[in-house]
């Protein structure tokens, strides 16, 4: 009760600068249209007008809800299944009804008169965007509600934010003295990114204070200095990022290539796969159960590797187990069978890209010592690592990975301890295709799932498997974070496609070094 | 349960067999007039390319139903160059030369039409080509249905001045002709408008990036310098998916740095969750939230004919509406489908387009066009925040650039493509 009092108390106060002429009333008429500047002039009317329900209609403008009639400009919300009154609230009925239209001038006039009406709201999270929403407006109208804010706030993060806030909104105000400019600086100094950086820039270039300038200029060298420290932290974090997926991506072919040999074109393939088979349970979920929709990608995991799994095994079987010894004829099966695959998705599915949502933990990002991440590749990083940690325990501690290395190393002498060498096979094959069809499943996350998927990645995975040494899945881990890393750190120098053909030549001149990669297998089975 | 599928499967077999031997018996008395299809239905465009073969095949079936042309039926040639751009000339020379086709629509990128550019050239047909492009062509046997960047990036660049107050300029594009020409094109107009060198960042990435951490990031880092930025977009197609993601997923909002892109319809944004994305523009000739009767008409007949009430319509398949209808009062005018006569019918011809006004074809083998801009709407629509006045005359040679600025393309009076209005001669500059 006592913060809707000081609310309207503050907006009451805020009101004279705008609204000496417009009342709620003229404010209402003016959203009610269909010219943007009368729908901006209306969303500031009502902001500064003290209005109760002032928050509730913008809300409803900012998610599209907000209709009116052109007849006599009436306003309504749509809100469940039916229709208010914008102004009054009460259930109400309507036809001929049109949304009032937003473009990114309203949207923005919206996000300010937004900021100021919630700077006042209980929840800190949502004050805090208020002050950020405020900050990036710098309207002097809202200094008022930003001064009765700071008093009030004890959350310290916000109060930083509300202060940084106050800073701008003084010095984008005409007529500021002196003193107070050079006192707001050093708040604003203190946000310490982009946005505070372009504030000092400002300044340092048009203030007509000296001293002003100056402190500027001191300013915007703290600011950089920092800056610097966190784009070449953030270029190791996108490396690591980059080289999780490459991870991902090749460490299925680390098993086919890597420990049996077989060139395998439909790699890439199996990827795609996986993603699909992700869209075909994000699909069921969106119909039959939406509750597990935050599920799905959990869910998908091992229905993606036992698709690509099993594909896997029937290639093995159909194809591949007679082209064994002949790689070059192997090559061009696979390759064959990849186009084939491709195909029949398309034919399937369509040509074009199939969406695949996010669940709510995996958008956006977060702040971790200035550093912005987001969550969705934190955990593919996450997600790569344990796929890693999971295939070397199956290859070093289960009885299959034992049979799997005893034939790969010595084929004839696994055979005559009683193995059943062809079933090894099929199975060592379905488990490179099923890791494959897992990595599809985080590639949906940030890839197109399209029938070309696949094709993107087939190289790289490659280059990773021959650059960490054929055969050996520490090499793999090594070559995909390397890889990954070094093309970060080319690519803000040398542009995207500089720094692809730059890590190229770097490998190609490595392999001449190092025909065996960075960790190369040692052993009779290698000798032959 | 089986054997009686079977069978039934046998029967209907036979039975088509046999309307199909029939109606090719039909169609040999009748004589049909061949159109040629050249889409890619397999590989990277078919993403683009197959719903393009799917309007033609409409537009062509409609014509039929009203009685065909000349007083004969339409027969499409389907065949699929799979992407592949030596495959696009062989498969024109196949067109045109064995099943004889009057006239082909196809291609969508520059390089494909590059590559058939000879062969219409030698075997003397006709090709519409339906897609945005960079300009600096024009030739006798191409009809140019698509936009030139004075139709769709030279406006939209001017809606940002003028509308958002953009100062500073992120020009970022996939590496290949069409961005290149067009980043050309846009730097030569920016600074003629007095943008400074330093406001304007120019970049490419490979076809197919996937991985736009960094760049996302150098974008947000470029937009910092205390002037309104916008990102001009000439990424190609696939990439764009994960890029937008990216611009999502760091927090960029189209307030603060707005995207305007030239290669992202609503066929694009239907793989993408667009809620984050609400408000980054685009620029084209044509969107399907555009509210005329024509317009409302063809979207119906399109869900119809797909089956499909979520099939979405988008401006290459606007382009091949206008071109196709454009051919066929062409020869109707001419009275026949030879080709020298339908090039010479074709300037002048006029086609309501379906967003209200009427394209006319001009003797420089361009269209012309309204030019829309439109923000992207939580639904994956589009809606036009701004329209051009009137109709834009598609410029084949850009004005800002200095090897074409004086070239003229005129192929009803002058007979040229290139014609250098200084030298007083055709052949370029």
């Amino acid at each position: 009760m006592i913060r809707i009092l000081l609310l309207s108390l503050l907006l009451g106060l805020a009101a004279p600068a705008l609204a000496q002429d417009a009342g709620p009333a003229d404010a209402y008429a003016r959203l009610a249209s269909d010219s943007y500047g009368d729908i901006e002039a209306g969303i500031a009317g009502l902001a500064a007008s003290g209005e109760p329900r002032a928050g509730a209609v913008l809300a409803a403008l900012a998610d599209g809800r907000l209709l009116y009639r052109p007849a006599d400009r009436a306003l309504f919300i749509k809100q469940g299944g039916g229709l208010v009154d914008a102004r009054t609230g009460a259930p109400a009925q309507g036809d001929g009804l049109k949304p009032v239209r937003a473009n990114n001038k309203i949207r923005r006039a919206l996000d300010a008169a937004q900021g100021q009406l919630n700077l006042a709201s209980p929840d800190p999270g949502k004050r805090r965007e208020a002050a950020d929403a405020v900050f990036k407006a710098r309207d002097p109208v809202a200094l008022p509600a930003l001064d009765a804010a700071l008093g009030r706030e004890s959350d310290a993060g916000v109060k930083r934010a509300l202060a940084a806030a106050r800073a701008a909104v003084l010095l984008a105000k005409p007529g500021t003295p002196e003193a107070d400019r050079l006192a707001a600086l050093p708040a604003i100094q203190a946000r310490g990114d982009g946005d505070a950086i372009a504030i000092l820039r400002g300044l340092a270039a048009g203030d007509p204070s000296e001293a002003v300038k100056a402190a500027a200029a001191r300013g915007i060298q703290a600011v950089e200095t920092r800056l610097a420290v966190a784009a070449a932290a953030q270029n190791v974090w996108y490396g690591i990022s980059l080289g999780s997926v490459l991870l991902l991506a090749a460490i299925g072919l680390a098993i086919t290539f890597g420990v049996m040999g077989i060139i395998n074109m439909a790699h890439g393939e199996m990827v795609m796969l996986g993603a699909y088979t992700t869209y075909l349970v994000q699909d069921a979920i969106r119909t039959h159960a939406p509750g597990l929709f935050d599920w799905s990608l959990a869910i998908s995991i091992p229905c993606a590797f036992l698709v690509a799994g099993a594909v896997g095994v029937a290639i093995e079987r159909g194809i591949i187990r007679f082209l064994y010894g002949r790689p070059l004829e192997t090559l061009l099966a696979t390759f064959g069978v990849s186009l084939i695959l491709q195909q029949s998705v398309r034919s399937i599915f369509g040509p074009t890209n199939r969406e695949v949502g996010s669940p709510a933990f995996m958008s956006g990002s977060f702040d971790f010592a200035g550093l912005a991440i987001t969550w969705g590749r934190m955990w593919i990083v996450l997600f790569a690592l344990g796929v890693f940690l999971g295939l070397l325990f199956v290859l070093r501690k289960t009885s299959f990975g034992l049979k799997t290395r005893a034939v790969t190393q010595n084929r004839r002498m696994a055979a005559a301890m009683g193995i059943r060498t062809p079933w090894v096979d099929a199975m060592t094959f379905g488990l490179g295709s099923g890791i494959a069809g897992i990595a599809g499943v985080a590639l949906s996350q940030i890839d197109n799932v399209s029938p070309n998927l696949g094709q993107g990645y087939i190289i790289d995975s490659f280059l990773v498997v021959v650059f960490g040494g054929v055969g050996n899945l520490w090499g793999t881990l090594v070559a995909a974070l390397t890889l990954g890393v070094a093309n970060k750190l080319f690519e803000p120098y040398f542009g995207a496609v500089l720094a692809k053909i730059a890590l190229l030549i770097f490998i190609i001149l490595f392999i001449q070094k190092r025909p065996r990669g960075l960790f190369a297998l040692k052993g009779r089975a290698v000798e032959s | 349960m089986k054997t009686v599928k079977t069978w039934v499967s046998a029967a209907a077999l036979a039975g088509g067999l046999a309307m199909a031997s029939l109606s090719a018996g039909a169609a040999r008395a009748q004589e049909t007039i061949k159109v040629g299809i050249l889409h890619s239905l397999s590989g990277t465009m078919a993403i683009s390319e197959t719903t393009l073969k799917d309007a033609m095949l409409m537009l062509i079936a409609e014509q039929n139903k009203r009685g065909g042309l000349l007083g004969k039926k339409l027969e499409p040639v389907v065949v699929d160059p799979a992407s592949n751009w030596p495959l696009f000339a062989e498969k024109a020379r196949e067109l045109i030369a064995k099943d004889k086709v009057s006239a082909v629509f196809g291609c969508w990128t520059s390089v494909s039409r590059k590559s058939v550019l000879p062969v219409f050239k030698e075997l003397n047909s006709i090709l519409f080509y339906p897609v945005q492009y960079e300009g600096e062509e024009s030739e006798r046997n191409v009809f140019y249905t698509g936009a030139a960047p004075n139709q769709q990036a030279i406006p939209a660049v001017d809606y940002l001045m003028k509308e958002e107050k953009v100062e500073r300029w992120v020009l970022e594009g996939t590496d290949y002709v069409y961005p290149r020409t067009t980043n050309k094109i846009l730097e030569a107009y920016l600074k003629a408008k007095g943008v400074k060198p330093e406001d304007i960042s120019i970049n490419y990435t490979p076809f197919g990036q996937s991985d736009w951490q960094t760049r996302v990031s150098a974008i947000k880092s470029f937009g910092s310098a205390g002037k309104k930025t916008a990102v001009v977009s000439t990424i190609n197609g696939d990439a764009n998916v994960p890029f937008y993601k990216e611009l999502a997923n760091q927090g960029i909002k189209a307030t603060d740095i707005p995207v305007v892109a030239f290669s992202v319809g609503e066929e694009e944004l239907a793989g993408i969750d667009t809620k984050p994305l609400v408000g980054h523009l685009a620029a084209w000739n044509y969107f399907e939230s555009i509210d005329t009767p024509e317009n409302k008409a063809f979207i119906k007949q399109w869900q119809d004919y797909k089956k499909n009430p979520k099939a979405v319509t988008n401006d290459p398949m606007e382009a091949h509406y206008i071109g196709f209808n454009m051919w066929v009062k062409a020869v109707e005018k001419a009275g026949t489908v030879d080709p020298d006569k339908v090039i010479a019918a074709l300037p002048g011809t006029e086609q309501k387009n379906l967003t209200g006004g009427t394209s006319t074809m001009l003797p420089n083998h361009h269209i012309t066009k309204p030019v829309f801009i439109g923000e992207i709407k939580d639904d994956g629509q589009f809606d036009v925040v701004n329209k051009t006045e009137g109709l834009i005359p598609g410029e084949a040679w850009s004005k800002q650039l200095d090897g074409s600025k004086d070239l003229e393309a005129d192929w009803v009076k002058l007979n040229c493509g290139n014609y250098n209005t200084k030298t007083k001669k055709c052949g370029g500059a």
